[in-house]
């Protein structure tokens, strides 16, 4: 219970992002270089900035 | 096909029951006392049949989705923004990115023409047309990799049609933020409590995101917990703030409010997201999710009475204090968002179908997450419901016409048929520890003393000042992140536009570009915002019907798209499904339109006004409510700029109206000319059910797929 609810908030907020794409980037090469959880952060705020329309809210 | 068991249909005629039982009470009920349980049980009830049988036909008979078929987050993903997604998290992520003011205002403003005719058309609304719309468009996209309304406008429709749809919506986003943030000057002027404590969130919000871009990084769960907590807490200061020698500072005038208003959405667009963007965005996801939650369980606990008429006399006159016009067409335009929004168009095709995993699951994203967002304009019209009518007009009447003493107030509400004594009226504002509650219009104040009644109902009669100012910290905080963020992307329109006439534009990130559009786009709705506050005649009366006209202009665009696109993929046979919403929704728009344009009634038409008005100033006199020759001329200029610009948006329509008719024609005609750009069919490997639940045979699939690929990779999810 108290597991799927971390899940489901980490899924939620986006937190587990991070994991998500480590996993994502081993997967298809296994000893591809993982940017740090800071650098990857990072990029994701910068992708944003690129294209507001991602993750855009409405009225 | 599966038969139905007896147990099934006994349940769904159970359901179907309680629903008849909530919409026979709420029509046959006059002048007694109804409870909104009746309300609750009409909408609930006819939700999950359309869900389960509308929504269900629609997603397997006419769009045929196909569960074999890998969706773009599958076949494209790339762990960022193209992933497979668990579709309870994408739910959520869905239904707070549609979830925004809009439902919560519309329906308050609706609710002058009494409690019914919103009803009706909330729900009636989003079974047959939002829903639809909703899941139709998330669908299409992602048929093709998540390609965005105007990109499918352009391609499927035409440069032409889908040049004028992108004029329509930058147009439509401007008057958006507009309409909002005249709303968040309505809740703020005058009350330092608000002021206060909504200034508190630029400082939370900023301590949020170095917190996550120094600290912590990607720990979004604690930092909102943080949030939250300080945010509570500067709402509990903000009473302290209130009652101590800091409060001339935080009373702010609306102009003053104005300035602030547009100086906050112009640096803030231009500082990095991680800064502001991002941590305000977490924080009123938070807040919007919390707070829905607790209205929910607060009116099904306390279960009010509605104190509104069923249908007001206004409902037929056209001459309500709220909104000029009559029931037809503005009571569709005023509600909007909970019932039919084109804004929901641009989530639909856009983030959400980057993430979907199975096809399978558009009817419960799509269909399920805009019955969620039209529960919540259910709840608003029962918080605006349930306060004293006399009260609800005093609040919703602009000053110009109800006066600034609670004395005339009283009077001229009661002139209306809605009795409420001048001491009635202070004391409704001193219970909510404010100076005055008179023309506090624009939706959010009533929605928030609606809802202080609710939970004070819950909680007692102590707290009620603080759920008050709860209530409008939870949608300003929203507004001012959607101001943010609308701002961001009109903007990007904006750059990609100018970018066509000096290539440099086009580079997002060159500085004087963003700057310069920045500045552009905060100068053309801080000129909305501005127009809004001056305006003798009332900025909501004037302005609300534009943004749920242009609301609801979007949506035709959306159901065009959609209808061309069920036309020329071979369903023209299921082209109703989104061709009548749409002929029902460009004839309740486009007549709005009209009637505002051309109308002979002052206070519907824009330029009938701006004549009577030009006539007076002519001949040198003052009209009402207007009461300086300075008035008259703002009037005239405001009513010009209004009537050109609703009669611009409506022509903007109509062609990307005739050009998909005219695409959807040729095709019928000559199938060989027409192109369809859809991204051709790769097989899916993940095995997700459909539904919130799954079915015995989704589960059987699943256990069979764990135990044959247990040694490729771990399942993702518990």
């Amino acid at each position: 219970m108290l597991r799927s609810v971390r899940w489901y908030v980490r899924e939620l907020t986006d937190e587990s992002a991070y994991d998500r794409y480590v996993a994502h980037v081993r997967h298809g090469h296994p000893d591809a270089e993982v940017p740090s959880r800071r650098d990857f952060e990072r990029m994701r705020t910068d992708r944003q900035e690129a294209d507001p329309r991602q993750g855009f809210r409405c009225c | 096909m599966r038969t139905a068991n007896p147990r099934t249909i006994v349940i769904w005629t159970l359901v179907a029951l309680i629903g008849a039982a909530g919409w026979t009470v709420l029509a046959l009920s006059r002048g007694e006392e109804v409870s909104a349980a009746w309300m609750v049980a009409a909408a609930l009830g006819t939700y999950a049949i359309a869900y389960r049988f509308y929504a269900k036909f629609i997603a397997y008979k006419v769009l045929k989705v196909d569960r074999t078929r890998a969706t773009p987050a599958e076949r494209l993903n790339n762990g960022i923004d193209f992933h497979p997604t668990d579709r309870r998290v994408l739910l959520g992520h869905h239904f707070a990115a549609i979830a925004g003011a809009g439902p919560l205002v519309g329906p308050v403003l609706a609710a002058q023409m009494g409690y019914l005719p919103g009803t009706i058309w909330i729900i009636a609304g989003v079974v047959f047309a939002g829903a639809v719309q909703d899941m139709v468009v998330l669908f299409f996209s992602t048929r093709r990799d998540g390609r965005s309304l105007g990109q499918m406008a352009r391609e499927e429709i035409g440069p032409f049609g889908g040049a004028a749809a992108l004029v329509a919506t930058f147009v439509i986003m401007i008057i958006l933020l507009g309409v909002l943030a005249l709303v968040i000057v309505n809740a703020l002027a005058q009350s330092p409590w608000g002021t206060f404590s909504i200034a508190m969130t630029i400082p939370i919000a900023l301590l949020m995101g170095f917190y996550l871009r120094v600290l912590r990084p990607g720990r979004v769960a604690e930092v909102s917990l943080i949030g939250v907590a300080l945010l509570l807490l500067a709402l509990v200061a903000g009473r302290w703030v209130a009652e101590s020698s800091w409060a001339d500072t935080f009373t702010l005038a609306p102009s003053t409010l104005v300035v602030w208003m547009v100086a906050y959405g112009f640096i803030a667009s231009i500082l990095p997201v991680w800064m502001l963007l991002a941590p305000r965005d977490y924080l009123s996801t938070f807040m919007k999710i919390g707070t829905i939650f607790l209205l929910a369980l607060g009116v099904v606990v306390a279960l009010p009475t509605l104190k509104m008429d069923a249908v007001t006399d206004f409902a037929s006159r056209g001459d309500g204090p709220v909104f000029a016009g009559s029931l037809f067409p503005f009571v569709f335009i005023t509600i909007a968002c909970g019932a039919l929004s084109g804004f929901h168009a641009l989530i639909s095709s856009g983030t959400t179908p980057k993430m979907i995993q199975k096809e399978t699951q558009v009817r419960m994203i799509g269909y399920g997450s805009m019955l969620m967002e039209s529960s919540v304009a259910v709840m608003a019209l029962v918080a605006a419901s349930i306060i004293d009518p006399g009260l609800y007009f005093a609040m919703n009447a602009p000053a110009g016409v109800i006066g600034d003493t609670v004395q005339n107030a009283s009077q001229v509400v009661g002139s209306w048929g809605y009795q409420i004594s001048p001491e009635a009226l202070a004391r409704a504002a001193e219970n909510v520890e404010e100076a005055s509650l008179l023309s506090r219009t624009g939706g959010a104040p009533t929605l928030a003393i609606g809802v202080s009644e609710i939970f004070s109902q819950v909680t007692g009669d102590g707290l009620r000042a603080f759920w008050y100012h709860f209530a409008i910290m939870f949608e300003a905080l929203f507004i001012l992140t959607a101001l943010d963020a609308g701002t961001r992307v009109g903007r990007f329109m904006l750059q990609d536009m100018l970018g066509n006439v000096h290539r440099p534009f086009k580079n997002v990130s060159w500085k004087p570009g963003l700057v310069i559009t920045s500045a552009i786009v905060c100068g053309l709705w801080g000129y909305f915002l501005w127009v809004g506050v001056h305006e003798p005649l009332g900025g909501i009366n004037q302005l609300f019907p534009i943004f749920g006209i242009s609301n609801q202009l979007l949506a035709a665009v959306a159901l065009a798209v959609c209808t061309t696109l069920l036309v020329k993929s071979g369903r023209l046979k299921w082209a109703w499904i989104t061709g009548v919403p749409l002929v029902w929704d460009a004839t309740v728009t486009l007549t709005a339109s009209y009637q505002k344009v051309f109308s002979s009634d002052p206070k519907v038409g824009f330029f009938k006004q701006r004549q009577v008005f030009q006539d007076a100033i002519d001949r040198g006199e003052v009209l009402p409510p207007a009461k300086s020759m300075d008035d008259m001329h703002t009037v005239v200029t405001n009513s010009t700029v209004d009537g050109v610009l609703t009669a611009v948006l409506a022509l903007l329509i109509v062609v990307v109206i005739a050009d998909a008719t005219r695409v959807c024609v040729r095709h019928v005609r000559r199938p060989a000319l027409s192109t369809l750009s859809e991204a051709p069919y790769v097989e899916s490997k993940i095995i997700a059910p459909a539904g919130l639940f799954p079915t015995k045979e989704e589960k059987e699939e699943e256990r069979l797929a764990v135990a044959s690929a247990s040694s490729e990779s771990p399942a993702s999810a518990p």
